[in-house]
Parts: C-alpha cells; sequence; structure tokens
C-alpha cells in the first residue's frame, strides 16, 4: 500500500503540468476556473476551442485505446492528468460526457462501425454529446422512461416521440444518447433501446431550465417524430438498461480526482475568506473549517482506494458504492459552511439582476448534488443493498 | 500509486484475524474484564510475542524486529479492535516502542528495543492529573542531581501503567510551560521511589494506571535525546500511536456495524426483517460510509506514518494526518458503535451481549489520544493560525 506514484509517472505529471502552461493562455486565459458546476453554460465557443486545443496536443481520451486515437494512459496517468488539469485551472470539459461516458460505453458496447462513426469527433473536440435519460416520470426511478422508439420499416429509421429532461449542455450539444422504450407496453427494466440521436433536426426542440442561480445548465428535450438511422442503436432492442447501466459505472472513473482538486480550491478560498474576515477565530468555524478539509482528504483518499481496487469485471467495490453519497454530502456543507464563513456579506450579490459570486454560486448549486446521480436516498438503498446484502426495496 | 493492500499485507491482515478469533472470543475477552485489578493473559502475550511476533512488527532487524512497516502494524491492529484484544499490545508497540524509535540513540534502542522484541511489556506515560494529551500537558517534573536526573509528581490515564515493566517517561524542567522543558526518560517499572495504582475505568478491556514519582532517579543513559528538547519527539510518538489507534477503532467500527447488519436481518417485526426497512437500511448505509472512509484515513496516515519514520516526511505532514485519522476514526467509531445499539433494540444494553464491550471501548478510544474536536482544532491551527 503506498500513496507515491513511480518516477515515470511523475515525468508524465511534469509533461502535462509544462503543456497546460505553455497552452491555457492568451485566448485561453480568461477561461481558467470556468465552466464547472453550475457554471456550465459559460463560455461554451471557447470552450470548445480550447477542447480543440487539447486535442491537437494529445491531451483528450488520453485513457482510450490508441487505436481510437488514445494514449492507453494508465489509470494512475489518468489520475495524475486529471490533477494536474484541475491545478491549473482548466475550464470544465465541454467534451466530458462523450469522452467519459458515451466513448467508454461504445467501446464496451458499441459495432465497430459506430466506432469508427463517433469516437473521432469525440477525441477531435469537432462533437459534443449530452445525455438522454431523465424523463418528468423517471427520475430515481429511471427504468420508468415512457419515450417510445419505433421502428419505421419503410424508411428504415428509428422514430422516437416523448420528453427528456435536466439534459446538461443540450443547446450546445450535436448528439444526444437516448435511453428509449422500443417495446410497446413493456415496463422497467425490459424493452428498451440505448440510441444515438443528431440534435440538429426538425422532430428535437429544446427548452433551458432555469435553476434556482438564475442559470440554466439543464434543459428540457422534447422528441416528435425526432430520428435515427437504424444502425444507430447501441446493442440489440431490449439491451439499454444494461448498456445504460454500463454508462453509469463508467461516471465514477478517473475524473473524480479533478473534482477533487476543484473541491479543494473552494476549501482554499473558504480559509482564505475566514483568515480576512476573522470568522478563522471564532471556535465553531474553525471546527467546521477542519471538518472540512479531514472531509476532503479522505475523499480523495477513497478515491485512490477506488481506482487502486476496482475488480476487473466492472462489479463495484464498496468504495465506489460510498462515493456519490460522500462527496455530494461532503460538497453541500461545503456550500452551507462558505456561507456561514461570509456572515452578513454572504447574502449580498456582485451585481444586479442575480449576478452570483463563485461561493454563492457553489452554495446554490450543490444543492443539486444530493440529487442528481442518483440522490442520497437512491445511494443509501444501493449501498444496503449491494455491499451490506439487505432486502431490496419492494417495487410497486 | 496503489492505494491498497499487497497480497503479504493482505496475509499478515487474515493471519492475524484467524489467531484472534481463536485467542480473543466473547468468552477470553469477559475473563480478562473480570480481573481486578486489571491483568492481561500472559500465556496470550507469550503467544503473541513468540508465534506471531507482533510486538517488534515495526522494529528495525538491527533491533531484533521484523523491520516491516506501519502499513502492516496496522493490518494487525484492525483485528486487534475488531476482537477487543485484552492485551499490552497497544501500550508496549504503539507508545514506547514508538517513542524509543523516535527518541532513542542507537545503543538505547539496541538495549530496549531487544527488550520489548523479547517480550518485555512497556507503555508511555506523559499526561497529568488535568487529563490533556497534548504535549503541552505534562505535569510531572524532572530536575538535575549531578549526572542523573530525578522524577517527582503524578501521571494519570497511562495505559497498562500498573503492569507494565518498561516505562518511558515524559517529563518538564520544574517551572516550563507549553513545550518547553520538556524531556522523555526510559526506566525500568520497578525504580525505586515509583508508585503505580490501578484505575478501574468504565471500559474494562483497556487498563488504565496512575504513576507517582517521588525523587525516582533515573541515571543519564535513560535520557532520551536532549535534556528539555524532547516536545518535538513527543509530539511525533503522539501522533504515531494516534494513527496506530486509529487502526484499531476501524476494525472495531467494522465489527459493530457487521453485528447490526446481520442482527437486522434476523429480527422479524411486522412480520419482515427489521433489515427490510428504509429506516435501517439508510442508517447502516450511512455507517458503512462512515467505516470506509475510516479505513481509507487510517490507511492514509499508516502510509504517511511509515514515511515518517523513514524521514521521509515531515512532522507537519504526520501531525496532519494523524488528526484526519483519529478525528474522524473516533467519532466514525463511536457513531456506529451507538447506531449498533440502536438497531440492536433492547438486546443492545444488556450486560450478557457484547455489543456493550464495544460501545465501551469505542468511548475509551475516542478519550485516549485526544477526541474528534481536539483533533480538529490542531487541524483548524495549521490551517487558520
Amino acid at each position: 500500500m503506498q500513496l507515491n506514484f513511480s518516477a515515470e509517472n511523475e515525468q508524465f505529471r511534469r509533461e502535462i503540468a509544462g503543456w497546460l502552461e505553455a497552452n491555457l493562455c492568451g485566448e485561453f486565459e480568461p477561461l481558467r476556473g470556468r465552466g464547472g458546476p453550475g457554471d456550465e453554460h459559460s463560455y461554451p465557443e471557447q470552450r470548445k476551442a480550447w477542447e480543440r486545443e487539447l486535442a491537437a496536443g494529445g491531451w483528450t481520451c488520453i485513457g482510450w485505446p490508441e487505436s481510437y486515437g488514445g494514449r492507453d494512459a494508465s489509470i494512475e496517468q489518468q489520475v495524475i492528468f486529471h490533477e494536474e488539469y484541475a491545478r491549473a485551472g482548466g475550464p470544465g470539459r465541454m467534451g466530458h460526457i462523450g469522452e467519459g461516458l458515451l466513448g467508454p460505453t461504445l467501446l464496451a458496447f458499441g459495432s465497430e462501425a459506430q466506432r469508427q462513426r463517433y469516437l473521432p469527433g469525440i477525441r477531435n473536440g469537432t462533437e459534443y454529446w449530452c445525455q438522454g435519460y431523465s424523463e418528468p416520470g423517471a427520475g430515481s426511478d429511471l427504468a420508468n422512461v415512457k419515450t417510445r422508439a419505433r421502428f419505421d420499416q419503410q424508411r428504415g429509421r428509428w422514430l422516437f416521440d416523448g420528453q427528456k429532461t435536466w439534459t446538461s449542455n443540450a443547446l450546445e450539444s450535436d448528439f444526444c444518447f437516448v435511453l428509449a422504450r422500443t417495446e410497446p407496453g413493456s415496463s422497467g427494466h425490459k424493452g428498451l433501446g440505448f440510441f444515438l440521436l443528431a440534435m440538429e433536426q426538425p422532430g428535437i426542440e429544446i427548452r433551458p431550465i432555469r435553476q434556482l442561480t438564475g442559470t440554466s445548465e439543464f434543459n428540457e428535450v422534447f422528441f416528435d417524430a425526432a430520428e435515427c438511422a437504424a444502425e444507430d442503436i447501441v446493442g440489440d432492442p431490449g439491451d439499454g438498461w444494461k448498456v445504460a447501466m454500463g454508462v453509469l459505472g463508467f461516471e465514477r472513473g478517473v475524473s473524480t480526482l479533478g473534482q477533487n482538486l476543484l473541491f479543494q480550491n473552494e476549501l482554499d478560498e473558504i480559509v482564505r475568506r475566514a483568515k480576512a474576515n476573522g470568522a478563522a477565530r471564532d471556535p465553531v468555524l474553525r471546527q467546521r473549517i477542519a471538518d472540512a478539509h479531514i472531509g476532503l482528504r479522505i475523499l480523495r483518499c477513497n478515491c485512490l482506494r477506488m481506482l487502486s481496487g476496482n475488480a476487473a469485471d466492472g462489479t463495484l467495490s464498496r468504495e465506489s458504492m460510498i462515493y456519490k453519497l460522500y462527496w455530494s454530502t461532503w460538497h453541500r456543507n461545503l456550500g452551507k459552511l462558505a456561507m456561514d464563513v461570509l456572515g452578513p456579506e454572504s447574502e449580498i450579490l456582485e451585481d444586479g439582476p442575480y449576478q452570483l459570486n463563485r461561493l454563492q454560486s457553489m452554495y446554490l448549486f450543490t444543492r443539486a448534488d444530493t440529487i442528481y446521480g442518483g440522490t442520497n436516498q437512491i445511494q443509501r438503498n444501493i449501498i444496503a443493498e449491494r455491499a451490506l446484502g439487505m432486502p431490496r426495496e419492494p417495487r410497486g | 500509486m496503489d492505494f491498497k493492500f499487497t497480497e503479504e499485507q493482505l496475509m499478515i491482515r487474515d493471519t492475524a484475524e484467524a489467531f484472534l478469533a481463536e485467542f480473543s472470543g466473547s468468552a477470553a475477552v469477559r475473563e480478562q474484564m473480570a480481573a481486578q485489578p486489571a491483568a492481561y493473559d500472559a500465556e496470550l502475550w507469550r503467544r503473541i510475542c513468540t508465534d506471531m511476533y507482533w510486538q517488534a512488527i515495526h522494529v528495525p532487524e538491527q533491533y531484533g524486529g521484523l523491520g516491516l512497516g506501519y502499513v502492516e502494524l496496522l493490518a494487525v491492529l484492525e483485528p486487534m479492535g475488531r476482537h477487543l484484544l485484552c492485551s499490552p499490545f497497544f501500550a508496549t508497540v504503539c507508545l514506547a516502542a514508538n517513542a524509543l524509535l523516535v527518541a532513542a540513540d542507537d545503543r538505547q534502542k539496541a538495549e530496549f528495543l531487544a527488550q520489548i522484541a523479547a517480550g518485555t511489556t512497556a507503555t508511555l506515560a506523559w499526561t497529568g492529573a488535568r487529563g490533556q494529551w497534548s504535549v503541552a500537558g505534562v505535569e510531572g517534573v524532572w530536575s538535575r542531581s549531578g549526572e542523573d536526573f530525578v522524577l517527582n509528581g503524578q501521571w494519570r490515564f497511562v495505559p497498562d501503567g500498573h503492569s507494565a515493566q518498561l516505562l518511558v517517561i515524559a517529563a518538564r524542567e520544574a517551572g516550563s510551560d507549553g513545550e518547553d522543558g520538556i524531556s522523555l526518560f526510559v526506566l525500568p517499572a520497578d525504580a525505586p521511589g515509583l508508585g503505580r495504582e490501578w484505575l478501574p475505568a468504565m471500559d474494562q478491556t483497556r487498563p488504565q494506571a496512575r504513576l507517582s514519582c517521588r525523587d525516582v532517579v533515573v541515571p543519564a543513559r535513560g535520557l532520551l535525546g536532549e535534556a528539555g528538547r524532547a516536545a518535538p519527539l513527543l509530539g511525533k510518538t503522539l501522533d504515531l500511536a494516534s494513527i496506530a489507534l486509529a487502526a484499531e477503532q476501524v476494525g472495531g467500527a467494522q465489527r459493530v456495524l457487521d453485528m447490526s447488519v446481520e442482527y437486522s436481518r434476523e429480527r422479524v417485526q411486522f412480520g419482515r426483517s427489521i433489515a427490510s426497512f428504509q429506516a435501517i437500511k439508510h442508517k447502516a448505509a450511512d455507517l458503512l460510509l462512515k467505516v470506509e472512509s475510516a479505513r481509507s484515513a487510517a490507511s492514509y496516515a499508516a502510509c504517511i506514518a511509515g514515511r515518517a519514520l523513514l524521514g521521509d516526511a515531515g512532522d507537519a505532514e504526520l501531525r496532519e494526518a494523524a488528526s484526519v485519522a483519529k478525528a474522524w476514526c473516533s467519532d466514525a467509531y463511536f457513531l456506529t458503535a451507538g447506531s449498533a445499539i440502536q438497531i440492536h433494540g433492547g438486546i443492545g444494553v444488556t450486560w450478557e451481549y457484547d455489543l456493550q464491550l464495544y460501545f465501551k471501548r469505542s468511548r475509551s478510544s475516542e478519550v485516549l489520544l485526544g477526541n474528534g474536536a481536539q483533533h480538529r482544532e490542531r487541524i483548524a491551527a495549521m490551517l487558520l493560525d
């Protein structure tokens, strides 16, 4: 058991750190620290240009096989990449849904033709993806998706009717992967398909959702005879749930370590503000700031254990199962701590009509952390049932 | 970067688990608890020292030890906490041997670590009557008498202090305060003028004692480090011990969680197992999060402790790691043990059921070497002052 990286990997760390220092500047300078959670709507075009810059340097999709444009980077190297990226203040990755979710899904479940068609656009920063899972009636109960997919034999195309919601970056995306019901009258996990749809088409309408921050990262996506080609289904009709669950497994991947460094940046700012305004002398706040530090240190260790220990067959270890519940709760508490450190100033905006500062935005947006990607309550069910072997919830 | 046990470390842990399952079962623990004054099972200690050799697990080979690291020490401490081992192990190895590793010169290490490797029991006394665990909490006093040193005063809450054969004692120069004037001494427990009194304690699985010195003479060769300048050495020792205790706490917390899940699956109310209620499932899930995170914290700290003993990690890094681990593991163990009683219902508050033993151990372990709030304040001082 050790926490150190090998000399070879430390050399890799210097390489990526050096590249970022040399390239995250000039026209990209304003992007530093932008585009993270709660700020995903900012600078979309510039951030896409930055994705292409990264791609030109060979720094997108580094964990993918070389044959698909990646570097075959080891888990350690991917960890290092994400750490250095966050340390440098690299902007929120416009391409992360494609790189982190759809790419691994196509590598695991897709056809060779699908890989050849879609992976290069992700790798080169020219095509962007969003996720079409949640629906108004399918949140925690994701298997309750109602969006219908029917195959039009005459035209040889899939047609879609229904609605997705909470879709991040839908307006900035070229494609959407969609979980839809292929078997009329089916319910639950059965009878679903996993599809790849172009966003630019007459049958798709996008409506932004304004959140409590006043900004809109999320959208509603409406399908009215939207379509895709016959071959744009991953797996067979009926395989959709298996493929979709595979994607959720990839969500707990190496990029989470970069997230930890964003959290560290936020905690550092709270510490600076506390020292400046005297909150650092308040014994109760001192306890809470120390608790946040301890919690973040352990979050990183949980993450390193998760990355060191995951079984090769993809089954989730205990440390993987607690991960979402842990970080979301920690981060939500950090938001409240930030406001308590700022005191009365926490209520005052930078500017009208609703210009939040970074900590205010974080505080408000962290209320979503314990909901999206599986609520804390769903996470606890998963932990109790899968990690502790307690009885499953009865299904209605 | 490979943040998990190696095959060899897993083997050490599993061997310890099997040994303790056999020799530190409920009956054995309860027999130890009943002894008045507290006494350990000499035969079990002999087995540990001759068959397992755990007392020298992280002592360098040149001093008669196995020369393994702090992670290997962690690998045996977790099962010890899991089985509530009643033994002078923690006092001897995690307090006294660590003090010697940190503060002794080569000649002293050769002499005293060899004694420990041969099965001599030992402990560290530093806390005064006021019960402060920090270096500044040392109250007993040293003075000079020619070449020798003379100890006077009271030490309280000394783990296994009434039975240890070898003592490491921290004292301060008369009139000094804070971290000034601290010295560390090593001396036999039967030194003239040294009084020892067992303190009956709520947790009967880890005995405590009061030591008193009245003009106890320590020859110069019993001084560890430099007279009056041992505060950093004592601080480092306490940090190492805190990390060891955190590892023990992980084992105890895991055990009470396991007991609770098992019991909840068997216990039927309203026609169904209580494990099927979300009120119980969600509580158990929250506890697993605490326990797995405690394991991460203790593992992290053990890695840093290992580097600190090799001189590869600084005092500040060790202090931070120790406080992260001790704060989290103390709170996690107490929460888990308390919640375990709630999940068990009435049977959880009986004397016959072992849960009460873990509940008491969780509390005594929380107190020993500083509770969560005290360690958070140490972190706060590092971040904010």
